[in-house]
């Protein structure tokens, strides 16, 4: 009898260890043979504490379970897969999860995250094994070939950075994954870390091999102490099965790879700022040229990828580019996991090709709000992206079509405000937000940010309104670009969406308070 | 704490763009980075005390005093925000008479800020030491913050 209860850390944070705790003690008191596997989520984060529990069919799942409910499920023979307590029936068949495109996260959930063995029979390494015969050019051509974008949020090409690389010569280059997911919204990074960690591992050797580097970085927040386990867990795995260390595989390329863990600086999920922290310095932002393609980490080629980026790779080297850039949107290739978060009912990882639109997404996948009230905005792309009111519901989700409306993708993810939030105060909070994290380097975001919080201060006082909007939009103007980097130059989005699409909160304090 | 400083130091010595893991050894070991570290680090790194002084502040995790016994960080950022995470910390700051980032007089708790913990659809979110909490409400919170020892 398999037992599946994940490990995610949104699951432990809503009682998936307790509810482990239970089943043990409970099959324990009954004897009966339970083996009890810690798996990933599936993402689908509103059902967890979500038990799984293979039967001959295919794994069904029970929602929301309690550790309280645990002997009240196997009275029902929840052991056996029976229906009892908040049962879904087969996971697979569950229409949130049956609508997705996995190819990203094909074996989220499924697996147990840390069995070399349970990667390997669900197509691990294939991809790996495939671009250790085809060679690095043919590594190289097929990521160009995929139409992958970089995920992180600026969208570049990942095959053009990878050529660029490759192109350039020295005595050492460097693969280095921006694991920094610090836009609120995101938890893509976190879950593909804790829940297929040797997918990133593979990425990352197979991006080695492509471009000649020989050792790997993966830059992770302080926030996600449960993917630093992980990671570095497969990572010493991943090295005792051949598959890291002097020869990859039995071939004559090597890969070298390291956790490095950040110190709570959102900037750093700026590439350059990033690589001037993995040095040990402040996490300011670089100017560019030069490229980090060519002088990177250390003055050396690096490519610097984002981790979604990375796990992808493997799928294109397995199932070949065309199967990726088969589907997707316009000049967007591909899947995205797009991640629906905040005051949304069906709150979780939902990887789609692009071009859903931004309201089916929402509505229909999403359920609307968890409050049941109204939905009112969403800001998609996190904390630097736009807020979208309903009536731009038909944005397919498309990097060029968000960025005509004045938008972004971002790194996915899609935050739902029901009809009590005052957009005011969002705006000021983007302002704060880029106050409070920017690295200090350029003027516009260091003194512009703290003016603009100020601005708003004074705007929600109900002080010279009219005045102090026209000074916001002149100084989101000044930051859009005047700034280094995307911190200070994109606070302007949410800050200017949220002023043109919901005007109504930005009246005069006596005005607002009369309307209410 | 001198013997203790020098080991993990010298543990990073060599180690390519080794300050920030120092730190993080530091801080795990003493709860903080003392400011007596500060010339140790220089030295051994053969950077300039500047250097190290302006790294450890650019960091929001590194502390310069001891925290209290409890660390409770609540998330601030959007996704939070969107299920009502301001309201239920204003709560628990009323009730402890705290600010953010302040400690009990007791030395028992911490409360500070985090903007983002990855948990966005279980929001609102905290971290409580090392133990992550979802969907929180602010009753849960003061609970939490009062049975801390």
């Amino acid at each position: 009898m398999d037992i599946f209860v994940p490990q995610d850390m949104a699951a432990i944070a809503v009682g998936a260890n307790q509810v482990a705790e239970a089943i043990i003690a409970e099959a324990k008191r009954r004897n009966m043979p339970v083996r009890l596997i810690r798996n990933g989520s599936r993402g689908m984060f509103w059902l967890e504490p979500l038990v799984e529990v293979a039967t001959a069919s295919g794994r069904v799942g029970y929602a929301d379970v309690r550790a309280d409910d645990v002997a009240s499920l196997f009275d029902g023979g929840f052991a056996e897969g029976k229906p009892c307590g908040n049962f879904l029936g087969l996971i697979e068949n569950i229409p949130y999860f049956a609508k997705q495109t996995r190819f990203v996260f094909k074996r989220a959930g499924v697996i147990d995250p840390l069995s070399l063995d349970d990667y390997r029979a669900h197509g691990g390494w294939r991809g790996l094994e495939n671009a250790l015969s085809a060679g690095p050019a043919a590594i190289v051509a097929a990521v160009k070939a995929s139409g992958l974008r970089g995920r992180g949020g600026a969208g570049f090409p990942t095959g053009i950075k990878w050529e660029t690389v490759a192109r350039t010569e020295a005595s050492q280059k460097y693969i280095v994954c921006n694991a920094d997911e610090g836009d609120s919204g995101t938890f893509a990074d976190r879950l593909i870390m804790e829940a297929d960690p040797f997918a990133l591992i593979e990425g990352m050797v197979i991006a080695g091999i492509g471009v000649g580097a020989t050792r790997g970085y993966i830059y992770l927040r302080s926030e996600y102490p449960f993917a630093i386990t992980m990671m570095n867990r497969a990572i010493a795995l991943a090295h005792a099965g051949g598959m890291l260390g002097p020869s990859i595989n039995g071939s004559a390329y090597g890969f070298e790879l390291e956790v490095r863990v950040g110190a709570g600086a959102y900037v750093c999920g700026e590439e350059t700022a990033l690589l001037d922290s993995l040095e040990g310095k402040r996490g300011q932002v670089r100017a560019k040229p030069p490229l980090p393609a060519i002088k990177g980490l250390f003055g050396q080629p690096t490519v610097i990828n984002n981790t979604i980026s990375l796990a992808s790779v493997p799928f294109i080297l397995a199932e070949g580019a065309s199967a990726f850039a088969d589907v997707g949107y316009g000049r967007s290739r591909g899947t995205m996991p797009i991640q629906l978060a905040g005051n949304i009912r069906h709150g979780g990882l939902f990887e789609a090709a692009f071009g859903l639109t931004l309201g089916h997404l929402v509505d229909e996948i999403g359920g609307g709000t968890q409050s049941g009230r109204p939905v009112r905005a969403v800001q998609a792309g996190g904390p630097l992206g736009a807020y979208f009111p309903p009536s731009m519901f038909d944005t397919p989700y498309d990097y060029e079509a968000f960025a005509k409306c004045d938008g972004l993708i971002g790194h996915g993810g899609l935050v739902v405000f029901d009809d009590s939030v005052d957009m005011a105060r969002m705006a000021r909070f983007a302002m704060a937000f880029c106050a409070h994290e920017s690295c200090g380097k350029c003027t516009p975001c260091r003194i512009g940010a703290v003016r603009g919080m100020e601005t708003f201060d004074k705007i929600l006082a109900g002080i010279d309104v009219h005045n102090n909007m026209s000074l916001i939009e002149d100084l989101c103007e000044t930051m859009k670009f005047g700034s280094l980097c995307a911190l200070g130059g994109f606070t302007p989005y949410p800050v200017l969406s949220a002023i043109r699409h919901f005007p109504e909160d930005f009246v005069p304090a006596p005005l607002r308070h009369a309307a209410e | 704490m001198m013997p203790r400083l020098q080991e993990i130091i010298s543990q990073f010595q060599q180690v390519d763009g080794g300050l920030l893991p120092l730190l993080h050894e530091i801080q795990s070991a003493f709860g903080y980075i003392p400011r007596e570290a500060e010339p140790e680090i220089a030295k051994a790194l053969n950077l300039t005390r500047a250097d190290v002084h302006g790294v450890i502040s650019f960091y929001h995790d590194y502390r310069r005093a001891p925290a209290g016994r409890h660390v409770l960080k609540l998330c601030r950022a959007e996704a939070c925000q969107s299920m009502g995470s301001e309201a239920q910390a204003k709560a628990l700051l009323d009730h402890l008479g705290l600010n953010w980032g302040e400690t009990s007089a007791d030395g028992r708790i911490t409360i500070e800020a985090v903007y983002c913990l990855g948990l966005c659809a279980t929001a609102p979110s905290a971290l409580f030491d090392d133990q992550p909490i979802g969907r929180t409400n602010a009753d849960r919170l003061i609970t939490l913050a009062e049975a801390a020892a």
